[in-house]
């Protein structure tokens, strides 16, 4: 019974301060921190700002293409690395592991001098070689396509991890049953193997989007001019508290623990053995 | 293996074997290159061989040990709340709500630390806690822009990390050893300290170091909650790489962070090694 009450308490601990952010989005008050009645204005006001619009297509998209580039490439490194063995597993191995645990500001600042000092060297040379009835050469600079880069370096790495411990946990037999039967490589894939690790593959799919709709350290150094969501909401927040902020809260929220539910649904669907009579 | 299939196998790594390269281990030898390099005067890069900016880093001293003192804090203090909410779910918790208890623990860990931490601030600011205290006649205090306010956000934003990996420990033992325990005569609370706390080390020690390393490069909560009075490496190395654009010092810094880390760990891994067998593999989605 006791425990129970902590459990309670501390689930509250976990879910009032998001609580507190939707109520006071619908609060009709000026002031952040009165309530004054229901009112949905601060979500129209978000909707017509154009900064904040601008900062919600920019983490979209680059949240989308960085889910996409991540499941598929590290679906396809999982898949290979089932018949790696020795110095070359370890390396890649060590690889995944520093990516995943070097915090997130170590990356950013990394991507960002890296990056800028290629740019530094590539530039001058690019515009070099263009050919001149081609115009200007472009110049290569911090922005959507490095934060992209960025993203999907570590949520790769996320994807392999998960992909993996699914094709660990996969029935073999079938894959061996379908080469007995003459199918080829490829329509093993298709028919055998790709249906038992598509769940695997969106959640990994998910939870990249997710990771990189919220992030904010690493885009914060290496997004250059842009101005991603999070992004956007800090600099707010160093303006002052606003109702503004809380509907933006409450709408990333309300993306994340959709996409969530959904990776969580995804991962544990097919985690459970079959219920067997008994 | 199958060598006819090898090269196949290798084009499916390689695209994820490139980015890692270019995105990962290059760029933390530039950071590494960097650190021994000269400022130049635009705040770029001049090549050099020295140790200054190492024998610099005192500068930065504050940072550090802010660092050093409130990272560990946390993760104690993350456990000590984690471990009875982890005991609850793995042994008390009815198994028909198991799951859903266990997937509200994890969702709030994957939702934006900016927006959960920005909460804070109006809870422990000038018109949440401290006006109900003042209600109640507890007069004059303040939170916010406090090492308290950023403890309280370190424990609320790592929680779900260390109650996950002692779940794990606690719920794969066998539950027959505990009653084993109880009809030997053991009283619950010797149950608790020669059978369950031993067996769950594992799960602790993968908790702690987890909520430690990332504890270690936080830079939002002190930046939220610290008000600039409370500040990690994490807040030094934004203001040198985005303010100051301090390169070379600042990527000593940050190899300093990553150094500390390391042996850190491998310290705290060795002695939990030695104490009580295998590390866990956790699963953290």
């Amino acid at each position: 019974m006791g425990m129970r009450i902590y459990a309670i308490v501390i689930y509250l601990f976990l879910y009032l301060p998001i609580g507190i952010i939707v109520l006071f989005s619908f609060n009709a008050g000026r002031h952040a921190s009165d309530f004054h009645g229901f009112s949905v204005k601060w979500y129209g006001k978000v909707l017509s700002n154009p900064f904040a619009m601008d900062a919600l297509t920019t983490s979209l998209t680059v949240a989308f293409v960085t889910a996409l580039l991540a499941s598929v490439f590290g679906t396809m490194a999982a898949l290979g690395l089932q018949q790696f063995k020795g110095r070359l597993r370890v390396l890649f191995d060590a690889a995944i592991y520093i990516a995943i645990m070097i915090p997130g500001i170590v990356i950013g600042i990394a991507t960002l001098i890296a990056l800028v000092t290629a740019f530094g060297y590539l530039n001058p040379a690019l515009a070099a070689a263009w050919p001149e009835w081609l115009g200007d050469a472009p110049r290569l600079k911090m922005g959507r396509v490095s934060l992209i880069a960025a993203h999907t370096m570590f949520t790769m790495a996320l994807v392999i991890v998960i992909v993996r411990a699914r094709i660990a946990g996969m029935d073999r037999t079938l894959i061996e049953a379908s080469a007995d039967l003459y199918a080829t490589p490829m329509g093993t894939f298709r028919q055998v193997t790709l249906p038992q690790i598509f769940p695997a593959v969106l959640a990994g799919f998910l939870l990249s989007f997710t990771f990189s709709f919220d992030d904010f350290i690493i885009a914060f150094f290496v997004a250059g001019s842009e101005t991603t969501l999070p992004i956007y909401v800090f600099s707010s927040i160093r303006r002052g508290v606003t109702p503004e902020i809380n509907a933006i809260g409450t709408m990333v929220l309300a993306v994340s623990l959709s996409l969530l539910i959904a990776a969580q649904v995804m991962l544990r669907r097919r985690d459970r053995p079959a219920p067997t009579e008994s | 293996m199958a060598t006819k299939s090898s090269w196949a196998h290798r084009l499916l790594v390689l695209p994820a074997a490139l980015w890692l390269l270019v995105m990962l281990v290059l760029p933390l030898l530039v950071v590494f290159v960097f650190s021994f390099g000269e400022r130049a005067p635009a705040g770029g890069y001049i090549p050099a061989f020295s140790f200054d900016n190492y024998l610099n880093l005192p500068a930065r001293l504050t940072a550090f040990k802010n660092t050093l003192i409130l990272a560990p804090l946390g993760t104690f203090a993350a456990l000590l709340i984690a471990y009875p909410l982890a005991y609850y779910l793995a042994i008390k918790a009815s198994v028909k709500i198991r799951t859903t208890l266990l997937v509200m623990i994890i969702v709030p860990f994957w939702t934006s630390i900016l927006i959960r931490t920005y909460a804070w601030i109006y809870i422990l600011g000038g018109r949440g806690i401290p006006q109900l205290l003042d209600w109640i006649g507890i007069e004059g205090v303040r939170l916010i822009n406090t090492p308290y306010a950023v403890l309280i956000g370190i424990i609320y934003g790592y929680l779900p990390l260390m109650v996950f990996p002692i779940y794990v420990s606690l719920e794969k033992f066998d539950k027959r050893l505990l009653e084993a325990s109880e009809d030997l005569g053991a009283t619950p609370m010797k149950t608790f300290r020669d059978v369950t706390l031993p067996l769950s080390i594992p799960g602790i020690a993968t908790g702690c170091m987890l909520v430690f390393i990332l504890l270690m490069g936080e830079f939002l909560i002190p930046a939220l909650l610290g008000g600039g009075k409370v500040f990690f490496v994490g807040n030094a190395l934004v203001d040198l790489f985005l303010q100051s654009r301090n390169w070379t010092y600042g990527s000593a810094v940050a190899a300093a962070l990553v150094i500390i880390m390391l042996v850190t760990v491998s310290i705290y891994m060795k002695l939990v090694m030695r104490g009580a067998g295998q590390r866990e593999d956790v699963s953290l989605i």
